[in-house]
């Protein structure tokens, strides 16, 4: 009767790390697993570690409220989104793993006619690169949703939406599972209880670790910290251009399907779906504070509260089970910077702050090829760190200020 | 309907009947009931079905930690998956039992919400032995207190034991000690308030149940909010199961539990029961249950030496429960021993765990404690004390006396003197050493025998596929198993892997099971492995609870303006603008947006018409360095601003980008009025701040928002200096003596008026300033001439853009410089520094192929381009990804230019005017010429009318 796939009977072991490796990959969330997937796969490199300082996969890889999309603004953003959307609908198999990907589409609404205009532009940027984007009237909006209050009343009115048929949901725990267990049968070694304190540079070059369990030294360094990618790119001397927030979701009790999609939206500030067991998860926006540890403010939650039921008056009675919180590396521009660093042989993978769940398999696979050549995949070209001194910045804020 | 279970009413009640209906059948239950308390009392067993497996389950506990019970409230308004065990009884209500998902109602829910801020010197959380003592001690230093408790009434677990205190029944004594607390003048008590949230600070919310039963007008739930400057958390221990086969089975109850019905509710649980513990708690439970008249056939005791006697029935010790007879219910147990002996009901006791939820949810440390086989606070970061159960002191005298202290130290830290100590009080169970309760029905009395497991999880069997561990989810030993055998070693991965304590109880009962379960597994030590995270809200609370009254139009402000009620009574349609609502149009009958809106334009560009602007943002900036602060706050230089003088300015962000514009108004050497946009208004005043604040402390300016209080009336048109001089017969109003760019006082209409010359449709106007009271006043007057025509926000973004003057916002987006805007002229050549200086000097902002403003007409002059539609170079779409040019950023039909016309940010946009480009929206793409982005006298010949 259980509806829910099983898990695999094994997952990965864990090894004592070695005291060297070819690449060594500082954090075990989902971008540090897909990265030594890519690495290991697609490269033939596999004298990999990745290095977790808590339990596997436990930081925003299972906090978040794995929204998957693709429809960004920027031709830049579109392409490694959309590239990796293109592998999210393969990935189950892939790893051999039952990920739940489930495409049930996407829809950010649009609550004030300047809403409406960046809708319209998000729609007709995506539809030239090829991204599945349509724009819905109220009307349409409640045919996609029955359950979205689309009444003149309501005090912020849905003017319409965009909508992404090919967007979804999967379950976080899986992936990360799915790419440690793939990862780790090919040899890469997946380090849990191993903090990295430290990081080792002579003469320009990234030479070794510091961590919980000993100096690890290695060829490579690939940074995978999110929230904590600015503490740990101190340790080899590089700043970067992040500020760590907490950012809160919460889950409801499993309730009867009501809610056939997921709903997003900025104005309004609440995004959610309902997730497979039947229970609803959503988020709002990240809490003002500057702050490392993983819980939020209380207010943030009751605000949120606010705005789901301003849209969604179905769910009065329902109750929220848990809150939780995770910590997110939030840039200037509101895009991810991924590439090389100023230290020889020290990569930087960071700043997708609210959003970078969704790019997991996208990111995982540039990021590979760019630590294996040495130099950017084309689609993580444009996210250098560099365009914060050069300018080239690519700016999601404008359409994605909650950039789920 | 009288019920064979119930033995007798509950004290304090009144015992008034009432009438519900569960699963379609009708019972009657007693006030003070839970409707677990009621269905017990009916006979009813089996009261939901699990969600996964479909098995059947009863009523395991009887509060907050039931993982079984779980029902949906369908009437007097339905209510998803409530645990049957906290729902209080009244009359009328219709339930159903649940299989693992519940149903929200798409009716609207009439219930009101509301929230309550409290400040306390002392919170003290549970209102159980130790948290009436520790509430006594603190009220008597004079502190503040607020007692919360989440029950009905006061007493904690004392109500479900038969203790007495100060030689009362404990039910009693706890009432009493409440009714004194209450009395006192810096005491609140609240019952049924649940605390379940401890944030940073001493920040702590709960939640108060006032009830469907609450009548009329009043909230059925609030939240309080509670700021403590200590907390004392007095939160019990729930009795932890054990797992065996079958230990999901409807009559498999916690010892605790049955003692409860019996005692505070009344109500036999079962006829016939056997008894499995692993401590000495189960057999005062046995005992008060045997004396309501549950026959005891057995205690079973893991222990080979129990510490505990009784000889009210057989005690089989070293002997396990191996699983449970009957089909759906228990109707026998099979012990370890061979036997298989008939009961309806078998009680469970693993021991106790301390309820240190809120405890971690504090971000304090818990520390494995071998004597009672549970976790305890070890150390706490914010301001606060543990008492009694919840730091493992089991006995009652024990918690009596630890809260006292508690309370008494929690006082003196908050700055009072505690008073001299009460004499403690005397309990029942006092130099007692077996039969002893606290909070929560526990007791642990005398240290066990070394060579006793003081904590027995699991019963060994060669297969664990229904030793269940979290009920709820469905989750067994094997599961637990699994996981730990696919390699997991953390309890937060099988957690995860298994579900386990995801659900209601948020593992109240399955936690420190599971955690004992994969170190069994995996061969470590549980104290290593620890707990998987404690989270609010420590049980569940409602959506609509959580909102409150932030609701409908109150969820988030409606600002209008002083001139709000004339726009509604002239018709005019309103755009939502930030919280603010904005004329948008004022349609005349039989006039569509369309026709309104030309209208409108014709009126501006022909005669003369008004806007309310009153919702621009305003702020005073004053002080000896206000025309510094906004020298580096500007792009453009605005200390050299004459006295009398106006200028258009704009901020950009440190990335260079256009942030916000607006006029500055030098109103005094060291003083101005400064405006922005009506959506940036608190945007600009927190950027004010944070600049002044962080950046340059050193700099003396104030500046203070005063949006509301003025009311701001564009007149605007060839006819606006006639209609201002009708009115304003004071200053001259020709061109010389007024010049644009300046500002006046003079009386409009006789009210006292700032006016500025100052145009944002190229058209000659007035801006004109008055009191926000006398708003409505002069706004009459301007149309008692007979000459203006109001217009709305629509009207001015077409003369704006016709102007090519762009919308910060619409015609920007943060990726637009100045520059890009064709407004080098805005940016100072000559200041030393301003935000965004630096950022204009990097490569890609001097890149020529930036996105420029520019006008765009379409071929054919009736086609209005859609706003957000993107350019491309050829007619023939090539396959995506398509790279785009730019796009239309604002679109309108022109009275003016008789044709349509849009903005649009185009790649290179200034080298390309004059070139065709395509707009692709599905079919043909449609052809329109580059223009400059000035459509409407470019000379600016119309601004002196
Ligand atoms: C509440 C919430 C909701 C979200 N919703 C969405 C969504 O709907 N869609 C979406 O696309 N994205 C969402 N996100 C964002 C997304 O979760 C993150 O962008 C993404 O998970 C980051 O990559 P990651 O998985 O590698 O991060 P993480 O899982 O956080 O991995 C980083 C790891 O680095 C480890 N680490 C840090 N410092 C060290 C050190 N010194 N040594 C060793 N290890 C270290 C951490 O412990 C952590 O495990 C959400 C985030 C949150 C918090």
């Amino acid at each position: 009767m259980r509806d829910f796939p099983e898990h695999p009977d094994w997952l990965w072991s864990s090894p004592q790390p070695k005291r060297s490796y070819d690449v060594v990959i500082v954090g075990g969330g989902g971008h540090g697993l897909a990265t030594a997937y890519y690495l290991a796969k697609n490269h033939g490199i596999t004298d990999v570690a990745v290095l977790e300082r808590g339990w596997l996969a436990g930081g925003n890889m299972a906090r978040n409220t794995t929204i998957i999309r693709s429809n960004y603004l920027w031709d830049e953003s579109a392409g490694i989104y959309e590239h990796a959307l293109k592998l999210w609908e393969g990935l189950e198999e892939d790893l051999g793993y039952p990920i739940l990907f489930s495409r049930r589409g996407v829809l950010n609404l649009a609550h004030s006619l300047q809403d409406v205009r960046e809708s319209v532009r998000r729609v007709h940027a995506n539809r030239l690169n090829g991204i599945d984007a349509e724009w819905l009237g109220p009307e349409e909006v409640k045919e996609v949703c029955p359950i979205v209050n689309v009444s003149p009343g309501v005090r912020y009115p849905v003017l319409g939406a965009t909508y992404q048929p090919r967007a979804g949901i999967a379950k976080h725990d899986y992936v990360a599972w799915g790419y440690a267990r793939a990862a780790a049968a090919m040899g890469v070694h997946l380090v849990e209880n191993c903090e990295v304190t430290g990081i080792e540079v002579t003469g320009g070059r990234v030479r070794a670790v510091e961590t919980a369990q000993g100096r690890i030294a290695a060829g490579t360094v690939a940074l995978c910290a999110a929230g904590h990618s600015s503490v740990v790119g101190a340790m080899a001397g590089v700043k970067l251009p992040l500020q760590s927030h907490p950012l809160q979701a919460l889950v409801s009790e499993l309730l009867e399907p009501v809610h056939p999609t997921v709903v997003m939206s900025n104005a309004v500030h609440v995004y959610v779906s309902q997730a497979h067991k039947g229970e609803l998860v959503m988020g709002a926006g990240i809490d003002a504070y500057n702050s490392y540890r993983q819980r939020g403010a209380f207010h943030i939650i009751e605000r949120q509260m606010s705005a789901a039921l301003e849209l969604f008056p179905i769910f009065a009675r329902a109750h929220v089970l848990r809150t939780w919180g995770g910590v997110v590396d939030v840039s200037p521009d509101a895009s991810p910077i991924v590439g090389p660093t100023p230290v020889e042989n020290l990569y930087v993978n960071c700043g997708w702050g609210t959003g970078g769940f969704k790019a997991t398999p996208g990111v995982g696979w540039c990021y590979a090829h760019t630590i294996a050549h040495g130099e950017p995949h084309p689609l993580n070209a444009p996210f250098s760190l560099e365009r914060f001194t050069t300018g080239a910045l690519v700016d999601e804020h404008g359409a994605a200020a909650v950039a789920h | 309907m009288t019920s064979h279970h119930r033995r007798h009413r509950r004290p304090g009640f009144g015992g008034e009947p009432l009438r519900f209906r569960f699963d379609g059948q009708d019972y009657e239950g007693l006030r003070g009931d839970t409707l677990a308390s009621a269905l017990l009392a009916n006979g009813v067993r089996t009261v939901a079905t699990s969600a996964a497996l479909g098995r059947p389950r009863g009523i395991y506990a009887s509060w907050t930690e039931e993982p079984n019970a779980i029902v949906q409230i369908e009437h007097p308004f339905p209510e998803p998956m409530l645990q049957a065990t906290t729902v209080e009884l009244y009359d009328g209500l219709v339930a159903t039992g649940l299989t693992g998902r519940g149903r929200l109602s798409d009716r609207p829910d009439p219930a009101r919400h509301d929230a309550v801020h409290a400040h306390c010197d002392v919170l003290v959380v549970g209102a159980g032995p130790a948290g009436l003592a520790a509430a006594r001690a603190a009220a008597g230093s004079g502190a503040r207190v607020i007692l919360a408790d989440d029950r009905p009434i006061a007493g904690g677990s004392l109500p479900d034991t038969a203790e007495t205190v100060d030689g009362v029944p404990g039910a009693a004594w706890a009432s009493a000690v409440a009714a004194d607390l209450a009395g006192r003048p810096d005491v609140r008590v609240l019952s049924r308030t649940s605390v379940f949230g401890y944030y940073d600070d001493n920040y702590l919310v709960a939640v108060e149940r006032r009830g469907e039963w609450g009548g009329q007008g009043r909230a059925r739930e609030r939240v309080w909010r509670i700021r403590a400057g200590r907390v004392v958390l007095a939160t019990g221990a729930h009795e932890r199961p054990i797992a065996f086969a079958d230990n999901d089975r409807p009559g498999v109850m916690l010892a605790g539990a049955a003692r409860a019905y019996a005692n505070r509710y009344g109500v036999l649980p079962g006829r016939r029961a056997v008894v499995f513990t692993a401590g000495d708690s189960a057999y005062a439970a046995a005992r008060d249950l045997a004396s309501a008249g549950v026959e005891i056939a057995a205690i079973v005791d893991v222990r080979q030496a129990p510490g505990a006697r009784w000889d009210g029935a057989e005690i089989l010790s070293g002997h396990v429960v191996t699983g449970v007879g009957g089909d759906g219910a228990v109707s026998s147990v099979s012990v370890s021993d061979g036997r298989e002996i008939q009961a309806d009901l078998l009680l469970v006791s693993g021991g106790w765990n301390p309820v240190v939820h809120l405890f971690g949810q504090a971000g304090g440390e818990l520390r494995y404690d071998e004597g009672i086989g549970s976790f305890v606070p070890r150390s706490a970061r914010q301001a606060l004390e543990v008492a009694g159960a919840a730091r493992g002191v089991f006995s009652l005298s024990g918690c009596l006396e630890d809260g006292a202290a508690a309370g008494a130290r929690a006082a003196e830290a908050a700055g009072f003197r505690a008073p001299p100590r009460h004499p403690a009080p005397r309990a029942s169970d006092d130099g007692a050493s077996d039969n002893g309760a606290s909070d929560n029905g526990a007791s642990d009395n005398g240290a066990p025998d070394a060579d006793e497991p003081v904590a027995f999880w699991l019963v060994p069997s060669g297969d664990y596929r229904s030793h269940f561990v979290d009920l709820q989810r469905d989750v067994t030993v094997a599961d637990v198993v699994r996981a730990t055998g696919a390699g997991l070693r953390s309890v937060e991965h099988v957690k995860r892997y298994t579900t386990a304590g995801t659900a209601h109880d948020q593992g109240k009962l399955s936690g420190v099971l599971t955690s004992a379960i994969v170190a069994h597994a995996i061969g470590a030590d549980i104290a290593q492995l620890g707990t998987t995270t404690f989270r609010a809200p420590y049980m569940p609370v409602s959506f609509a609870t959580l909102a409150g009254r932030d609701r409908g139009a109150l969820h988030d402000p409606v600002r209008v303006t002083s001139l709000h009620d004339w726009h509604v009574a002239h018709g005019a349609l309103f755009e939502n603008v930030g919280q603010w609502k904005r004329p948008w149009y004022y349609p005349r009958p039989g006039e569509d947006m369309e026709a309104a809106v030309l209208r409108e334009c014709r009126a501006v560009r022909q005669s003369v018409g008004a806007m309310d602007a009153s919702t621009l943002g305003k702020i005073d900036v004053q002080g000896p360095d206000a025309a510094e602060f906004l020298d580096r706050l500007y792009t453009n230089m605005m200390s050299t601003l004459k006295v009398g003088a106006i200028r258009y300015g704009v901020m950009c962000r440190a990335d260079g980008m256009v942030f916000d514009d607006g006029t500055v108004i030098r109103l005094a050497d060291d003083r101005f009025l400064v405006t922005t946009t009506t959506g940036n208004a608190a945007a600009v005043l927190d950027w004010m701040e944070e600049w002044l604040q962080t950046e340059w402390p050193s700099l003396r300016v104030y500046c203070t928002s005063v949006t509301e209080h003025w009311a701001t009336v564009a007149l605007a048109g060839p006819g606006s200096r006639d209609v201002l001089a009708g009115l304003a017969p004071g200053p001259a109003v020709d061109a010389a003596s007024f010049p644009f760019m300046t500002w006046r006082d003079a009386e409009v209409a006789g009210i006292a008026a700032r006016v500025c010359r100052i145009s944002f449709s190229g058209e000659l106007a007035y801006e004109i300033n008055v009191n926000a009271w006398d708003g409505l006043a002069l706004w009459e007057a301007l149309h008692a001439t007979g000459a203006v025509t109001p217009y709305g926000t629509e009207t001015m973004h077409v003369l704006r853009a016709e102007k090519g003057y762009p919308i910060v916002g619409q015609d920007t987006d943060g990726t637009v410089t100045p520059a890009d805007l064709g407004m080098d002229w805005v940016v100072s050549k000559k200041k030393a520094g301003f935000i965004g200086k630096r950022s204009f000097a990097r490569s890609d902002t001097a890149r020529p192929d930036r996105r420029h403003l520019v006008g765009l007409l379409p071929a054919d002059p009736d086609f209005l381009l859609p706003e957000g539609a993107h350019l491309v170079e050829s007619s023939t779409l090539p396959e995506p990804p398509v790279p785009t040019l730019g796009h239309v950023t604002s679109s309108y039909r022109s009275a003016a230019l008789g044709r349509t016309f849009a903005l649009a940010l185009v790649s290179g946009g200034r080298e390309r005017v004059g070139e065709r480009l395509y707009v692709p929206l599905g079919g043909e793409p449609v052809p329109v010429t580059v223009t400059h982005h000035v459509l409407y006298d470019p000379e600016g010949a119309r601004r002196d009318g």
